[in-house]
């Protein structure tokens, strides 16, 4: 199996070790894994504000990094959803609608694709709250919304059940969004800020050492606010953990 | 102090280090401490959105506003977040709940797709009951047929019960300018009335004020004593100065929640039983009505009456769920029937189905940017997550910034017991608003070059070569106005040493 390892840009730039515990761990898992070097982003950031037309070279751009890949895997699930559900500026050919077809977030990847039944080189004895991101958890149906009358699943907490020693937490308000939103965190940074701390206070009061998300962008945006506000929790990507990280 | 602090109730406690006053009451004994007011000053209650003309309502200003009243904020997420959990315990209890929901839509999207002919349906049987039945294409002329009506029969005050359509064709405002008096007899409407606020919810109006923002206007407004905000001396006090005035009433008007095609039947649901009192004390009721209300049969209001209180607060039911099929006996009944920007709204192709919405407030309750920003800091009729996507409807430049306030978090849709895609409407607007021009025009520059900075990888890999480039730059394009805002309230990204791009070149790549 061929992979095109896709780094979204911010992954990238501010949590290159997320992009190298990805690509280390599909390899352990057997698989050949290629990072195409002209990557650079799949187009979120002007479509969520609505400038779709300004997407149109990016998504060429994308395709033509990510064409003829048995599977395109990311780290991240709300850049996953955009090229699944709304990457639609260009042109629709079948090539741009297989690439988009085959992309996939880690932890659904490693769940419904890969089925990987063990991580038996990963131990994280720690207390965690996961956070489940809105476009996981919505979008891409890692899990029951807790909206929703529907029997209880979680890709998330599946794949973590199998690393030793993971202890969950549970916070008071699971899947309440944590405020990151792309531009909205600027835009509206008083409210997004709010929310980042009701969040961080939220996982703290429940007794998380660390709160654990497919997502960086929402980990970006809650470290930032827990520092801000002086709590001691931290933040890793369930990419790090599955594949070995200690701490 | 002792350490008994924390035994003390906070209003007890002294401020700025002074003494306190004890339990014992000592410092109560002598003149200066008996004019101290018991009660430190209350927080004042943060107001809406500023409106400027035309220009659009900056919904993040008055939402900043709102969370810096902290004691505000805080009781308005927390019991709107505790109706969402009531809501939820509703749907649990509930096997069939996404059933029901499906079903609602489905009846809604039926009948919105046959709107005229159950319009004409409803009419027909409408008058046939002895109802007088009249049309309006907009709110002026809602307002006009109204006063036209209350003008007939001499009245000179109306009592009614709350109705967002009424808010949104500024019924009290035209009221008063031709000098009839309106009452509005639904408590939390009434409070609002009263401060000459609008609603900030569809279904509790005044769930962004403290008990203490409503004595300061019951004092203001009705005589109560201003240092009392017990809330049964408030709810007691208004009922003792509102009953008489809707005993004295001329006419009667309610708004609707169900108009039921094969009956003529007008339903209103409420908690308070003052549909009942706006509809019969009066002789005269008069019913407005926006024509998205209609559903085919009485038998679908089985689904719709299971599913909108428990969307709405968590109850099994309202209180009082009313039937008003024609006039009583020596009275006359009207029903006005709005369009209001509605026929124009079923046209659009990525925005009609927010005409199945039934008021019930759900995506507020559960909205985290909602919650957190109180519901005038939208500066229109309809707030929350179900207001960005009508209130453009009604004027795209006005409410061109309300679609930006989300995370698009998906949890509205979630609970929307009609199944509206509320967050995918909202995305869409954000395109339609782009297309329209209405964003402004410094985003369109910035997002127009990161468009092209992304689409040639060369370009971009030099603009974030270095890790202080990265910091410089990569937020520049990617969050438009960089760190300041992002550096406000929260702490920027530790920069790492490279990026996972020269990792990979370092450890995996021949080739640069």
């Amino acid at each position: 199996m061929r992979i095109g390892l896709f780094i979204p840009c911010y992954i990238d730039a501010f949590f290159p070790e997320v992009g190298v515990a990805t690509l280390e761990l599909l390899e352990r898992l057997g698989h050949e894994v290629v990072y195409p070097r002209d990557q650079t982003c799949c187009g979120q950031p002007m479509a969520n504000s609505g400038f779709n037309i300004e997407c149109t070279n990016t998504e060429a751009l994308f395709v033509h990094n990510f064409s003829g890949f048995d599977y395109v895997v990311a780290p991240s699930g709300s850049c996953v959803h955009h090229v699944r559900d709304n990457f639609d500026a260009i042109r629709q050919t079948p090539e741009v609608k297989q690439v988009r077809a085959r992309t996939y977030e880690l932890v659904e990847f490693l769940h419904d694709v890969l089925k990987v039944a063990a991580f038996p080189w990963a131990r994280f004895p720690h207390r965690i709250g996961l956070h489940n991101s809105c476009g996981t958890l919505r979008r891409l149906k890692h899990a029951t919304p807790s909206e929703l009358h529907e029997p209880f699943y979680s890709k998330p907490m599946d794949l973590l059940s199998k690393v030793g020693g993971i202890e969950f937490v549970s916070p008071a308000r699971p899947d309440e969004c944590c405020g990151f939103g792309g531009t909205f965190a600027v835009f509206n940074e008083v409210v997004s800020t709010k929310m980042g701390y009701d969040k961080v206070t939220d996982h703290t009061r429940a007794g998380a050492e660390y709160i654990v998300s497919a997502d960086s962008s929402c980990l970006m945006h809650q470290q930032g606010c827990a520092e801000r506000i002086g709590l001691p929790i931290k933040f890793i990507h369930i990419a790090q953990i599955l594949a070995g990280a200690s701490a | 102090m002792s350490g008994n602090d924390g035994m003390l109730h906070p209003d007890l406690l002294g401020r700025d280090g002074e003494e306190a006053i004890l339990r014992g009451g000592r410092r109560l004994d002598h003149a200066e401490a008996a004019s101290k007011p018991l009660r430190s000053h209350p927080e004042q209650q943060p107001r809406g959105a500023k409106v400027h003309g035309r220009r659009p309502i900056d919904q993040a200003e008055a939402a900043s506003r709102f969370i810096a009243a902290p004691e505000h904020e805080k009781m308005h997420d927390e019991r709107l977040w505790d109706l969402r959990l009531k809501r939820d315990r509703e749907m649990q209890a509930l096997p069939e709940w996404e059933e029901l929901r499906s079903l609602a839509s489905a009846i809604k999207e039926h009948t919105l797709t046959r709107l005229d002919e159950y319009l004409d349906q409803f009419e027909a049987n409408a008058r046939s009951n002895g109802v007088y039945l009249h049309w309006a294409r907009d709110a002026a002329e809602h307002n006009h047929i109204v006063h036209g009506i209350l003008r007939d029969h001499g009245a000179k005050s109306l009592i009614k019960s709350k109705s967002m359509l009424t808010e949104e064709c500024g019924f009290r405002y035209y009221m008063a300018s031709v000098g009839i008096e309106v009452i509005e007899t639904d408590l939390g409407e009434r409070i609002q009335q009263l401060d000459n606020e609008d609603p900030s919810h569809v279904v509790v109006p005044a769930v962004h004020k403290l008990r203490t923002d409503v004595a300061e206007v019951f004092a203001a407004t009705i005589g109560t004593d201003p240092d009392n905000s017990d809330v049964h001396y408030l709810a007691e006090a208004q009922r003792e100065a509102t009953r008489p005035l809707i005993l004295a009433a001329d006419a009667g008007m309610t708004g609707c929640n169900f108009a039921v095609a094969e009956t003529g039947s007008v339903v209103v649901c409420t908690n308070e039983g003052n549909a009942d009192l706006s509809a019969n004390v009066p002789k005269l009721h008069i019913a407005s009505i926006g024509i998205e209300k209609v559903v085919p049969r009485l038998e679908h209001l089985a689904v719709f009456v299971r599913l909108l209180s428990r969307s709405a607060l968590g109850s099994p039911i309202t209180q009082y769920t009313s039937h008003f099929r024609g006039p009583r006996k020596g009275g006359e009944m009207h029903i006005v029937l709005v369009d209001n920007g509605r026929s124009e709204r079923l046209g659009l192709a990525d925005f009609w189905t927010s005409l199945k919405c039934i008021r019930c407030g759900a995506c507020m309750n559960t909205c985290p940017v909602y919650r957190r920003s109180g519901g005038l800091s939208y500066g229109a009729t309809y707030s929350g997550p179900i207001g960005l996507i009508i209130d453009p409807t009604f004027n795209a430049r006005t409410y061109s910034n309300l679609p930006f306030a989300s995370t698009l978090n998906g949890s509205c849709t979630n609970v929307c017991p009609v199944k509206i895609n509320i967050h995918e409407q909202i995305y869409a607007w954000r395109r339609e608003l782009v297309r329209q021009h209405e964003v402004p025009f410094v985003k369109k520059v910035v997002m127009k070059a990161a468009g092209e900075l992304l689409s040639r990888p060369a370009a971009y890999r030099a603009a974030i070569s270095t890790t202080d480039a990265v910091l410089a730059h990569l937020p520049r394009f990617l969050i438009y106005n960089g760190l300041n805002a992002w550096g406000k309230h929260r702490e920027v990204p530790h920069p790492p040493r490279q990026t996972f791009h020269s990792w990979y070149h370092a450890n995996r790549g021949e080739k640069p």
